[in-house]
C-alpha cells in the first residue's frame, strides 16, 4: 500500500484508477461526479500513454471507451444517474462484445433530471440489466471512500479476468465526502496479461474482430448460453459482502453504500438502548449474496431493508429470504439521507 | 474450367489482376449492382498497396456495412449504430500507432451518429472516415434517411421526401468543411471507371493523412442501392450521375493536407 491522504471519493476513485493501469478515460461532465473528471484532465496526461479525452456526450464516451477498450486496455468512465441512462446502449453492447471496462456511477436523485443529492434509485438499472438483452455486469457497492478506492482498483482485475463490464455504484454522498485515503501502489500496465482477443492489428495472426452480432438463432442463443454460462461461474466465485453482529441479533438490517455506513451508528444507538441491531452489507450488488442471506435469515424474525429508494434491492432480498422472515422495507428519496436515529425509529417498529 | 486446366490455359501469363491480400476468400454478398463491393475492394486494394494490412483496424456498425468483418482479412470492430466515429477516435487514442478506419452509412453517419461525427471531425481525430451514402437506409427495407433527395420515394416517404416534413437533403460533407478541425473531405463516386480512379485516389490520400498523423480525412461515396431504389444497376448508376450528384456534387470540398 501507499501514502495515506485526505481525498474527496470522486479524487479517490480517479487516482485509483489511474494506479490500477487505466490508460484510456473519456466522460462527459454531470453533477455530482465532476472532481472525478477534473482529476483525470489534471493527472491522466502525467502518466505514459495517459488518455483524457471530455467527450462530445454520453454517448461519445462510453463508445469511445467500446473502441479503447477494444485494444485490451484498460479503459474507465463514469458519470451519474442521467448520463448513465445515456450510456445504456453502449454498456449493452460492452457486455455483448465482452469488453473489459469500467463504468463508474455516482448516482443522483431521479427519475428524470431529479437533483445533485445523494441517492440510490439506480440499483435497479445497474444490476438488473439497464440496456437491453441478457447480460450482468459486475457491480461493486463502496460505503466509504477508502473503500471505493479499493474496489475501483479491484474492479479492473475483475473486467479482466471475466471480459465483463464493471460497475462501481456508488453515490453523491461518497463522491463529494473527503476521507483518508491510503491508495494502493501503481502497477505497470505493460506487466499485465496479454489480451489475445483484442484488435490490435494482425502483425500475422488471423484476424480479430470484436462485435455482439449474430444474424442466426442458433448461434446467437450459444453465445448467449457462453454468457450465462461465464455469469454462473462468477456468482459462484465473486460475491462479497460484510457482516457486522449477525449472530442472534434482535432484528437485521440490510442496506449498501452509503446507507449501510449510516446503519453503522444505528447500531451503537440500539445498543444504548438495548437493540441489538445486525448489519448485512452487500458489497457486490451483482452477483447478490443471497445464499447468505438466506442461511442468516433462518434465525431470524425481521431482516430490515433500508435504502435511499422507494424499494429495489428489498426485491432481491425477498427473493433470497424467501418466508423464513418478515422482510419489511424503509426508504428515503429524493436526495434525503436517512439519520441514524430515524432508521432506530424504524428498526423499533419490528422489535 | 478446372483449375488444372486454368493452369495450363494461363501458362507464361502476367498475373495483372488479383483478390487484394487485405480481403479474405469470402465471396461478397452484397445484392446486384450495390457498390458496397467495389468500396469494399477499393479500400483493401489500399491498405495493400501502403502496406498496413498489419496494423489497420477497420469499424463498421449495422445495415449492410456491418459484415466488413466477414470480408476483410484484418482486425475489425462492429459498434453500434452511429457510434463508428466514436469508437474510432477511442481506437485511435488508446493505440495511435494503429490505422483506424471507420466504415459508416448515411443513416450511421448523417442522422443517429451526427453527433459523434461532427465532433470527431471537430477534433481534427486522425482517423480515416468512409461515408457511404447511398441516400436511404438499405438493409432495413429502404426507409427514408437524411440524405433522401426530395421527392425521391422511400417506404417512409410513399409520396417522395417533401422538405416541409422531413426538411432538405442534409450535406454532411459541406457542413463538416465549415470546421477549422478536419484536414481533408472529399465527395466521389465508383458508377464508372473514370470516377472509381478518382475515389481509390481520394482514399489512398484520406489513408496517407492518417499515416502522416495529418489528422481527420472523410471520404464520401456516392452508393446505389438498386433494390431499394427499384432500378435495375445501369438506372442505378444513371440515377447517381443525373439526379444525386445535382445535389451532392462530386470533388474536394476541403484539403488542409
Amino acid at each position: 500500500m501507499g501514502e495515506k491522504k485526505l481525498m474527496r471519493g470522486n479524487e479517490a476513485i480517479a487516482e485509483a484508477a489511474i494506479r490500477a493501469g487505466c490508460r484510456n478515460y473519456f466522460a462527459y461532465p454531470i453533477t455530482p461526479q465532476a472532481e472525478l473528471l477534473q482529476w483525470m484532465a489534471n493527472h491522466m496526461p502525467e502518466v505514459e500513454n495517459g488518455t483524457f479525452l471530455q467527450a462530445e456526450s454520453e454517448v461519445g464516451a462510453i463508445s469511445m471507451v467500446y473502441g479503447a477498450a477494444s485494444t485490451g486496455e484498460r479503459t474507465m468512465t463514469s458519470s451519474s444517474s442521467p448520463g448513465i441512462s445515456l450510456k445504456q446502449e453502449g454498456i449493452s453492447y460492452l457486455a455483448g462484445s465482452e469488453l473489459p471496462s469500467v463504468i463508474v456511477n455516482i448516482m443522483r436523485g431521479g427519475p428524470g433530471l431529479g437533483n445533485i443529492q445523494p441517492a440510490q434509485g439506480d440499483y435497479f438499472q445497474s444490476t438488473k440489466g439497464g440496456g437491453h438483452g441478457d447480460y450482468q455486469l459486475i457491480v461493486l457497492a463502496p460505503s466509504t471512500v477508502p473503500e471505493a478506492a479499493e474496489l475501483t482498483f479491484e474492479s479492473f482485475d475483475l473486467a479482466d479476468k471475466y471480459r465483463i463490464p464493471v460497475m462501481v455504484l456508488a453515490d453523491g454522498m461518497i463522491g463529494q465526502m473527503m476521507e483518508p485515503v491510503e491508495l494502493p501502489s501503481p502497477i505497470d500496465p505493460s506487466n499485465l496479461p496479454d489480451k489475445p482477443w483484442a484488435t490490435t492489428g494482425t502483425n500475422g495472426r488471423d484476424p480479430n474482430v470484436i462485435r455482439s452480432f449474430a444474424l442466426g438463432a442458433e448461434n446467437l442463443k450459444s453465445i448467449n448460453l457462453d454468457l450465462q454460462e461465464k455469469y454462473e461461474k462468477i456468482r459462484k466465485r465473486e460475491i462479497r459482502f460484510e457482516e457486522i453482529g449477525v449472530e442472534d441479533p434482535d432484528i437485521l438490517l440490510v442496506a449498501f453504500g452509503t446507507v449501510a455506513r449510516i446503519a453503522r451508528t444505528a447500531r451503537r444507538l440500539g445498543k444504548k438502548e438495548g437493540i441489538d441491531i445486525g448489519i448485512f452489507r452487500p458489497i457486490t450488488l451483482w452477483p447478490f449474496p443471497d445464499e447468505r442471506l438466506a442461511e442468516l435469515s433462518e434465525s431470524l424474525d425481521t431482516v430490515l431493508t433500508v435504502e435511499m429508494n422507494a424499494g429495489q434491492m428489498v426485491e432481491d432480498v425477498r427473493l433470497s429470504v424467501k418466508s423464513r422472515a418478515q422482510t419489511p422495507f424503509y426508504g428515503e428519496q429524493g436526495g434525503v439521507v436517512p439519520t441514524p436515529s430515524e432508521i432506530l425509529e424504524e428498526v423499533k417498529h419490528h422489535v | 474450367m478446372s483449375k488444372e486446366a486454368l493452369a495450363e490455359d494461363t501458362a507464361g501469363m502476367e498475373k495483372v489482376f488479383d483478390r487484394p491480400k487485405s480481403l479474405n476468400n469470402q465471396q461478397f454478398s452484397y445484392c446486384p449492382g450495390c457498390h458496397h463491393g467495389v468500396i469494399n475492394r477499393l479500400i483493401a486494394e489500399t491498405i495493400d498497396e501502403l502496406g498496413i494490412q498489419d496494423n489497420t483496424v477497420g469499424t463498421a456498425p449495422v445495415g449492410c456495412s456491418v459484415f466488413l468483418y466477414k470480408w476483410f482479412d484484418i482486425d475489425v470492430i462492429q459498434p453500434a449504430h452511429g457510434r463508428v466515429s466514436a469508437v474510432a477516435t477511442g481506437v485511435k487514442r488508446a493505440r495511435p500507432d494503429l490505422n483506424v478506419f471507420a466504415y459508416q452509412g448515411d443513416g450511421d453517419f448523417a442522422s443517429i451518429g451526427t453527433n459523434n461525427s461532427t465532433h470527431a471531425a471537430n477534433r481534427g481525430d486522425n482517423i480515416t472516415v468512409f461515408f457511404i451514402n447511398n441516400t436511404l437506409y438499405g438493409m432495413t427495407g429502404g426507409e427514408m434517411s437524411p440524405t433522401t433527395l426530395l421527392n425521391q420515394k422511400t417506404t417512409t416517404t410513399p409520396k417522395g421526401r417533401k422538405a416541409k416534413d422531413f426538411g432538405p437533403p442534409i450535406k454532411m460533407s459541406e457542413m463538416l468543411s465549415a470546421l477549422d478541425g478536419p484536414t481533408y473531405i472529399t465527395r466521389q463516386a465508383v458508377y464508372d471507371v473514370k470516377r472509381i480512379d478518382q475515389t481509390k485516389k481520394a482514399i489512398k490520400k484520406a489513408f496517407r493523412i492518417q499515416t502522416e498523423g495529418k489528422g481527420y480525412a472523410l471520404v464520401e461515396i456516392l452508393s446505389a442501392c438498386p433494390i431499394n431504389w427499384g432500378m435495375d444497376p445501369v438506372k442505378a448508376n444513371e440515377r447517381i450521375k443525373e439526379e444525386v450528384e445535382n445535389v451532392y456534387p462530386l470533388g474536394d470540398i476541403l484539403d488542409r493536407s
